[in-house]
């Protein structure tokens, strides 16, 4: 079993789906067999290639009796031996992120990574974004949830490309998924692709994709501690929205309260107040998107 | 439940040392994880005997290096310890800080045989 994708069981596998409401659909779902394969293929390939970098563990230690100074590891008992690793678990990942870095650089392409608890509003935020914005940018959608294609659906009834990863029992994206759904994407230059991940304020901080900015969207009718309840999360994002600002008068909820706690954890978070449903504050946050394009 | 994310992640480079030193089981292995990694320990301990099932790891001795949070305040210089990553410059109230260690998630050591 594969704990980060489940392969191995049919069931709680990876699965990088096109929208089912899409108009082609036929073709589509031929695709993603094949891709599917694919895929697992892949993510196992890279392990093999991941290791071709470590070459430092084969340097000399000083350690115990006999030496192989060849080969740095050093014999204990006749059959034993101490490897020095020294290797990061999550060195694929970060490998796999930086090339996706590169190819969102080369072609100019402001990725996103869009974190946040379920149901903050997260694909409501995005459907505003693109029906407001998608006659002046172009973007691309990758939709992470366990099951289901409905928020590919959403994104596709607004007619702009989308790819659904279902993560199966995974609670985060990892950078080999998006790495698979890219290929898929055939994006064009000086676009915008948001990345959706998994509902989820706890793992899918610890795992980069590739994205030039981490958001992280929390909504008013949660409790003002989020960011010090889950610091990672805001610790390493770039940008918080704070979404549903139109239910603030029915709330008990201290938006100052909220950014302390924020700018507590990290300093450099940048903020807007949106509400997605009414459209209040959404054009600041137009405005930024548009600015990260032109500067990357 | 990333750790299980992160157990499959050390049984690969477990896996792959092994292979390439050409010996057939681990015997311990030494993890270094921080304390600002975003890995609850406990979590680890509970997703480590399905992960390492049928895998060189599985009779394996895990030993975890802790490596307590540490920063250093950009406005007056002053190193602290960090438990949380909303913690303050205990001299000058600061929160902007930089991170010096804690955040470590590496496998450290192999004993093979």
């Amino acid at each position: 079993m594969c704990g980060t994708c489940g392969c191995g069981s049919e069931e709680g596998g990876v699965r990088i789906l096109a929208p089912t409401l899409n108009q082609e659909g036929h073709g589509h779902s031929h695709d993603h067999n094949h891709d599917h394969t694919h895929g697992h293929d892949h993510h196992h390939h890279n392990h093999a290639h991941g290791h071709d970098h470590h070459h430092h563990h084969d340097h000399g230690h000083h350690h115990g009796h006999t030496h192989h100074h060849e080969t740095g590891e050093v014999t204990l008992a006749p059959n034993k031996k101490v490897i020095e690793v020294e290797q990061d678990v999550l060195h694929q990942n970060q490998m796999m992120a930086s090339r996706n870095r590169g190819y969102f650089e080369a072609l100019n392409i402001f990725a996103l990574n869009l974190v946040s608890s379920p149901g903050s509003g997260k694909t409501a935020l995005l459907e505003r974004t693109l029906k407001d914005l998608k006659e002046a940018l172009q973007f691309y959608v990758i939709e992470g949830d366990q099951q289901t294609a409905n928020d590919a659906n959403r994104i596709a009834a607004l007619e702009v490309p989308v790819m659904q990863i279902n993560t199966g029992k995974g609670c985060h994206l990892e950078s080999d998924m998006v790495y698979e759904a890219v290929k898929q994407l055939n994006m064009t230059p000086d676009s915008i692709l948001m990345i959706e991940n998994v509902g989820n304020l706890v793992c899918p901080s610890m795992f980069d994709l590739g994205e030039q900015k981490r958001v992280v969207i929390i909504s008013t009718t949660e409790g003002e501690d989020k960011p010090i309840k889950y610091p990672d999360m805001f610790h390493t994002s770039d940008v918080c929205v704070i979404n549903k600002i139109d239910l603030m008068p029915h709330l008990n909820f201290d938006l100052q309260q909220l950014k302390d706690y924020a700018l507590q954890v990290n300093p450099n978070l940048q903020f807007f107040e949106v509400s997605a449903t009414t459209g209040q504050g959404m054009e600041a946050w137009y405005t930024w998107l548009k600015a990260q394009l032109k500067k990357s | 439940m990333h750790e299980l994310s992160v157990a499959m992640g050390i049984v690969k480079i477990a896996e792959t040392e092994t292979a390439k030193a050409g010996a057939r089981e681990v015997e311990v292995i030494e993890l270094e994880i921080g304390t600002l990694a975003g890995v609850e320990f406990e979590a680890l301990n509970f997703v480590w005997p399905a992960a390492v099932k049928d895998t060189v790891l599985e009779k394996a001795e895990k030993r975890i290096q802790v490596i307590e949070g540490r920063g250093q305040c950009m406005d007056c210089d002053t190193e602290f310890g960090i438990t949380h990553f909303y913690d303050a410059c205990p001299e000058c109230n600061s929160n902007l800080k930089s991170i010096l260690q804690g955040r470590e998630l590496r496998v450290k050591a192999l004993e093979v045989v």
